[in-house]
């Protein structure tokens, strides 16, 4: 009699045992979160995502899932979330409309380079091409709003693309994923086993450094009189943000931001000299065309930056450090393209040049700034008039937060106003719609900031025109307790597009005028409790009690309705062209 | 200032064999307006790899974006933009005419001759008539056959391979294993 023989086959089958687990395709997408290190979802339940819902209750100790009020607060939380923590932002909608809601957000986190992963409902399989009951083909609709996207239609797929979803989400330039999973493969049981992506063939996160390149660019940096760094968000990505201040003080470069390279250093280091773009600052624009090398770290020469690109950095050769290759030469073209992570090809520059000092080139955009500061910054910090101005809002409230603050906007005056007034000591502090430009973005992305970094405060300024299209969010800031601080600057306007209006369309203000409801009412309805401004005198006090406040809060600001944002270029003129009114 | 020329360009497109490849793919040159002139799709010389090729008419500039925009997508492996003399390629081209003119004469049986078609198929009503070459000369020949009637026509889109030896492909794959060893 052999005994050897079932012995091995038991041992073997315990072996699979412990490899496997059987499950359901639901419980195997919890599995697979955990596995990625999710410990908080943005969502909505619906019909075809129940089984997940169901699934989710099993893990509330483990995964704590944020009910909002509409998806697109649900994805836009996500990008606040991801964006503070540099972690995957993970949602859960249902198909059809559930789905459709998620798209603005997707696009939103497309353009910032987000990293997400959206899990959509989809209706049972054999039930796909029907027209059924909140079918819609999510694939098709948000392809071109994501990096990549996936019908899961078998409950033993679910693993593999997860990890598969999660390794596109995070890795090389950052992006949305969407996985779409029918409802028979979230019911249907499998065996679990998870094995995280490491690589994919068709897919290169990031390219080999060209170490010849990093060579030309140290030669150009050395001969360079008048340098210029563009900083942007790849930066922040890349968590390089060491590296480039070693890079700029060794090399004595001074560096001007793009809105979503803003925070990635310190506002008061003595070589930022600010914002680049539309509403930037008056010396980093101005010297653009002056400067005889631009040095892009880790951004994508956007319109809103470049403004007319025949007329931009016209005396300037061009080093582009970018890890997304489609950028090399899209909109400016790059003398020394240097592809990678600046994390990576940063310190390999620094090393190859040699220490400088820029004093009197420097100097010339501090003299740009006194310029920009009597005409400008004064005025809209600490003025002498009457009305209220967003910019000593902005200023008062970054300072009672000891400048070390999170800053969340929505879209328009108040955002251009949040990046050029509110300071910064530490990276990760900004989440704004920068690409797409998104007006509702604000308040959810806020929920998601604070969620994100509990132990910092988090300030949202939002206009009275793009809170109303995502004030829902207020009632998943009550249910959830985030304790968010909401600075309403209300104009009774549209005011970037009156702006636009005042000073383009002859003052026609076609459909810009809003008349709004009690804002006061609609926070008490929803227990947030608020203040409303109306005199300079009382903005200290209601700065210093909404400060205080423990839970959320609401300060509404009424401020002067036709305030303008300046500097300004404006839409397809040359930086040079740059308004001071 | 001169806008650019345009000129034709083929592009080879390889990519992994998933659903939904050729939406990502055409969305690519929709979002630019540029208009696809012919494209066909088969299976590469290397086993679970599916090759795209694409006829445009462009400037080189865009054309250079373009290609880097179907990079960008996941599931695509490389995209290799030649011009005209860098590839050898071929159409096929089909012609139904009716049998009566045929046999009504000897001026189509000529042009069969003259332009190296050949006779698929004769059935007592029509005839098909196959012609392989670029798209001028399937076009000529088609004007030359219109006047005898063509009842039905058809042309392929463009299929092309490399005057390199192997596929590029393949010497895109070796770089990938080097690549992937420094950045490890």
């Amino acid at each position: 009699m052999n005994v050897m023989e079932p012995q091995s086959q038991l041992l073997m089958k315990e072996e699979k045992t412990r490899e496997t687990k059987r499950m359901s395709g639901s419980e195997a997408v919890m599995q697979s979160l955990i596995n990625e290190g999710t410990t908080m979802i943005f969502g909505y339940p619906g019909g075809a995502i129940m089984p997940i819902y169901d699934a989710l209750y099993n893990y509330h100790d483990q995964v704590h899932h944020v009910l909002t009020r509409h998806e697109q607060g649900a994805v836009h939380a996500a990008q606040g979330y991801a964006r503070v923590t540099g972690k995957v932002g993970v949602c859960f909608a249902t198909s059809g409309p559930g789905a459709t809601n998620t798209v603005t957000g997707l696009a939103d986190a497309m353009m910032d380079s987000t990293p997400l992963v959206v899990i959509t409902g989809q209706v049972i399989s054999s039930l796909l091409g029907t027209d059924a009951f909140q079918e819609t083909d999510v694939v098709g609709v948000t392809q071109p709003v994501t990096k990549w996207n996936y019908q899961v239609r078998k409950a033993e797929d679910i693993p593999a693309a997860l990890a598969r979803a999660f390794y596109i989400a995070r890795s090389g330039r950052p992006g949305p994923v969407v996985v779409d999973i029918t409802k028979d493969a979230q019911v249907n049981e499998m065996d679990f086993k998870y094995e995280p992506v490491k690589a994919i063939r068709s897919y290169s996160p990031e390219s080999p450094i060209d170490f010849h390149q990093i060579e030309e660019a140290a030669k150009l940096i050395n001969l360079s009189r008048k340098p210029l760094a563009l900083v942007g968000q790849g930066v922040v990505l890349g968590n390089a943000e060491k590296e480039l201040l070693e890079f700029l003080e060794k090399s004595g470069i001074p560096a001007a931001w793009t809105l979503l390279g803003l925070s990635a250093m310190p506002s008061d280091h003595l070589l930022n000299v600010g914002m680049l773009g539309m509403h930037g600052n008056y010396g980093p624009n101005i010297k653009t065309n002056e400067a005889d090398l631009i040095i892009a770290i880790g951004m994508r020469f956007d319109d809103r930056v470049t403004g007319d690109l025949t007329k931009y950095a016209t005396n300037a050769r061009v080093i582009h450090m970018e890890i997304d290759p489609a950028e090399i030469n899209k909109n400016v073209h790059a003398d020394v393209p240097l592809l990678g992570n600046v994390k990576k090809t940063l310190p390999l520059l620094t090393g190859k040049i040699t220490k400088n000092e820029h004093t009197d080139w420097v100097a010339e955009f501090e003299a740009c700034f006194r310029i920009e500061y009597k005409r400008i910054i004064e005025k809209e910090t600490a003025p002498d008039d009457k009305g209220l101005r967003m910019g000593e809002v902005i200023s008062k409230v970054s300072s009672a937060f000891n400048d070390d603050a999170v800053m969340v906007t929505d879209v328009g005056q108040h955002q251009m106003m949040g990046a050029r007034y509110f300071r910064f000591k530490q990276s990760r502090s900004v989440v704004t719609s920068g690409g797409l430009g998104t007006m509702g973005f604000g308040l959810p992305a806020a929920m998601g900031a604070k969620l994100g970094a509990p132990e910092r405060p988090v300030c949202v300024f939002v206009g009275d025109g793009g809170f109303q299209m995502t004030i829902q969010e207020l009632g998943t800031i009550f249910q959830t307790n985030i304790p968010v601080k909401i600075v309403l600057l209300n104009n009774n306007f549209l005011g970037m597009v009156r702006q636009w209006q005042e000073l383009f369309f002859d003052k026609r203000y076609a459909s810009t005028e809003l008349i709004n409801p009690d804002f006061q009412t609609i926070a008490k309805g929803y227990h947030v409790p608020a203040i409303k401004v109306t005199e300079r005198e009382n903005l200290d006090d209601a700065i210093k009690q909404m400060a205080e406040t423990e839970g959320p809060f609401l300060m509404e600001v009424l401020v002067e309705k036709e305030g303008n944002v300046f500097p300004m270029v404006p839409a397809g003129a040359s930086v040079s062209d740059i308004r001071l009114e | 200032m001169k806008t650019p020329d345009k000129e034709e360009f083929t592009l080879s497109v390889y990519s992994e064999n998933h659903v939904g490849l050729l939406n990502q793919i055409t969305t690519v040159f929709t979002r630019r307006h540029i208009n696809i002139e012919s494209l066909t799709t088969s299976e590469s010389a290397i086993t679970g790899i599916h090759k795209f090729t694409i006829v445009v008419f462009a400037t080189a500039d865009n054309i250079e974006k373009l290609a880097k925009q179907i990079e960008k997508r996941i599931d695509v492996l490389k995209v290799f933009v030649f011009r005209a003399d860098e590839i050898i390629h071929q159409e096929i081209a089909l012609y139904k005419v009716s049998t009566s003119s045929l046999l009504g004469g000897n001026e189509i049986e000529k042009l069969v001759r003259q332009y190296g078609a050949r006779i698929l198929e004769i059935t007592p009503e029509y005839t098909v008539i196959e012609k392989t070459g670029h798209k001028e000369e399937t076009q000529e020949l088609f004007e030359k056959l219109d006047p005898y009637g063509v009842s039905q026509f058809v042309r392929s889109g463009r299929i092309a391979i490399t005057k390199t030896k192997k596929e590029l492909l393949e010497n895109y794959l070796k770089k990938l294993e080097t690549d992937q060893t420094q950045l490890n």
